[in-house]
């Protein structure tokens, strides 16, 4: 059968596609590519310029980017373990609940993640403040000094990956409680029998099945942690001193305040590079027992 | 089927539940002890969790001198309405602000389900030349950073003259990746003796998938609707860079705006709009809670 062929028998696959395709490809994909084509460009508003590779010779030696996707990195490093490990614990200990008061935790964990990060920034910023701040007064009762929180280039960064962190475990522990789920009972009874201790039963049987889970969580968890900008936005707008400066609040600023399209745009390729080896990376270290 | 498969869910869950619960001897006890301290522990980081949210939600009841106070106040010494007041007959437009919203995400969301239900449909029951080229360049897009599509999709805009309009708010979410992705890792478990009985007693290709394949995707359609709503509602880099004008600002960007880096903002006011901001989504989520679950899950595990 001719390719035309086969096509006209799947008429139908193609109406039902319509809808999806013309706006993915008008709305997702053209985009995409469009910024692909405008890195290699000098372009604001209205006019453009092919340029080459010197947006990016330019960037390898913009000390603000630099600092940027340092602390994008710091950032990365610090929040994807601690919410993967602090949420495969919560899921451990919550699992043997009986679902009423599963779905507590599940409530207290997953609230944050519908509320939004722009209300729960607009609280933190307040439980952050230095004079006034709940946190602050908190740790005034177990002798802790007044810290800046925001106000100083040590503890700005810290501070958005706590705000980060607290909205971001709600969605893994869900994932980890359906993966614990998925384990059969056998297996953990075939451990005991063995003589292993809950240590053992969790490193040699509970881990390694939870292998696809979490791997998917990690990699998820990485993307979206490197694109992280709302906390930037409404916290620090990058300061003090570029401690704060991520990738994505970068390019919002390079494109939307300064109009520099073509720069911001390369600023975007270095961040797909970025998130898609580091993914790569990922599931070549972990296996690729996620499927698609 | 589909009620196979949560049945099966359900079924596990209760298998897995501890059968101990029935007999404590001392020396089950001694071995549960450090499983009570995570548990301790584990509570009290979902208190941590919520009291962001309490937080706000008292703040919103202090006028700013008992918000500033120190020590601070747990409960409101003088609970005022003056925030609400302000925020909600003052002279921000606030409820024209929720409106947006409400529209700008149940619209997104109506698209997003039912072009990712049509796509899902072709891409997990039927064969065609391209099918795993499309669905791959489908599942990249899903996977990464957007904001290399900004600025073009802002170009676009500009030449369009979609800045500060509706449509130009919800035309990112009408092609809709994980979507397509979910409905076609649904659809796919729908047996394909059902489709085919359907074309027996004569239904054409709409009616099958309208009448047959649409009422057995349910959960799924539920899930998504939920996710894609949520998503639209918070998707807010996109209407922030869209929208200058002040009445067609959505919820999240409008309370946005009553925070500032100086410290002197008005906090109980700031705290009214972001509990209010706060109020659809919290009615969203216990109203939808179950689909929020499967649909977290279903994108995930289903192979």
């Amino acid at each position: 059968m001719t390719l035309a062929k086969r096509m006209w028998k799947a008429r139908w696959a193609y109406i039902f596609l319509f809808p999806a395709l013309i706006p993915f490809f008008i709305f997702i994909l053209g985009p995409l590519l469009a910024g692909l084509r405008l890195s290699f460009y000098e372009a604001r508003l209205a006019e453009q310029t092919f340029v080459g590779f010197a947006n990016f010779v330019k960037l390898a030696h913009d000390e603000a980017f630099l600092q940027a996707i340092k602390n994008t990195f710091i950032f990365v490093v610090v929040v994807v373990p601690v919410t993967v490990s602090l949420s495969l614990f919560i899921a451990l200990m919550v699992y043997p609940l009986r679902s009423s008061i599963q779905g507590f935790f599940r409530l207290a964990f997953y609230l944050p993640v519908v509320a939004s990060g722009v209300v729960l920034t607009m609280v933190w910023l307040y439980i952050f403040n230095p004079t006034y701040g709940l946190l602050n007064y908190l740790l005034s009762l177990v002798g802790i000094g007044r810290v800046e929180w925001l106000g100083r280039t040590e503890t700005a960064l810290l501070s958005l990956a706590i705000v980060v962190v607290s909205w971001t475990l709600g969605v893994p522990i869900i994932l980890f409680i359906a993966g614990l789920a998925g384990i059969p009972k056998s297996l953990h009874e075939a451990a005991k029998i063995d003589g292993a201790n809950s240590w053992q039963e969790f490193l040699h049987v509970t881990l390694p099945l939870l292998k696809p889970t979490l791997l998917f969580i990690l990699v998820t968890q990485t993307i979206s942690v490197f694109q992280v900008f709302i906390v930037v936005l409404l916290m620090t707008r990058g300061g003090p001193a570029n401690s704060t400066q991520t990738i994505v609040y970068r390019i919002y600023e390079t494109a939307f305040t300064f109009f520099r399209f073509g720069y911001a745009s390369a600023m975007g390729v270095v961040l797909l590079l970025i998130v898609g080896s580091v993914a790569v990376i990922q599931f070549k270290l972990l296996g690729q027992e996620v499927q698609y | 089927m589909t009620n196979m498969i949560e049945t099966s869910m359900t079924e596990k869950r209760q298998i897995n539940t501890p059968s101990q619960r029935s007999g404590p001897n001392l020396r089950k006890w001694g071995r549960k002890t450090p499983w009570f301290i995570g548990l301790f522990l584990a509570l009290a980081l979902a208190l941590a969790s919520l009291l962001p949210l309490y937080w706000m939600i008292i703040g919103s009841f202090k006028i700013q001198t008992n918000a500033m106070a120190v020590p601070p106040e747990f409960w409101p010494s003088a609970p005022t309405l003056e925030n609400w007041q302000k925020l909600l007959f003052g002279r921000s437009p606030t409820w024209r602000w929720l409106l947006n919203s409400i529209a700008v995400a149940s619209i997104s969301a109506a698209l997003a389900v039912l072009t990712s239900a049509l796509a899902g449909y072709a891409f997990g029951k039927k064969d065609f030349p391209g099918r795993k080229l499309l669905f791959w360049l489908i599942i990249i897009t899903m996977m990464l950073p957007k904001q290399i599509s900004l600025i073009p999709l802002f170009i676009l805009m500009r030449k369009l003259d979609w800045f500060n309009t509706y449509q130009g708010m919800i035309v990112p979410w009408i092609a809709y990746p994980f979507g397509i992705f979910l409905f076609k890792q649904y659809m796919q478990s729908i047996p394909n003796e059902l489709i085919e009985a359907a074309r027996i007693d004569g239904a054409g290709e709409l009616r099958t998938f309208f009448n047959i394949v649409l009422p057995l995707s349910k959960p799924a359609i539920g899930a998504l609707s939920i996710f894609a709503f949520v998503a639209a509602w918070n998707d807010f880099l996109w209407q922030l860079i869209l929208v200058t004008e002040r009445n067609m600002f959505t919820l999240p960007v409008g309370v946005s705006k009553l925070v500032s880096n100086l410290s002197n903002y008005n906090l109980g006011l700031a705290m009214a709009g972001a509990t209010f901001a706060f109020i659809p989504m919290l009615i969203v989520f216990l109203a939808f809670q179950d689909y929020f679950v499967k649909g977290i899950t279903l994108g995930a595990v289903k192979g």
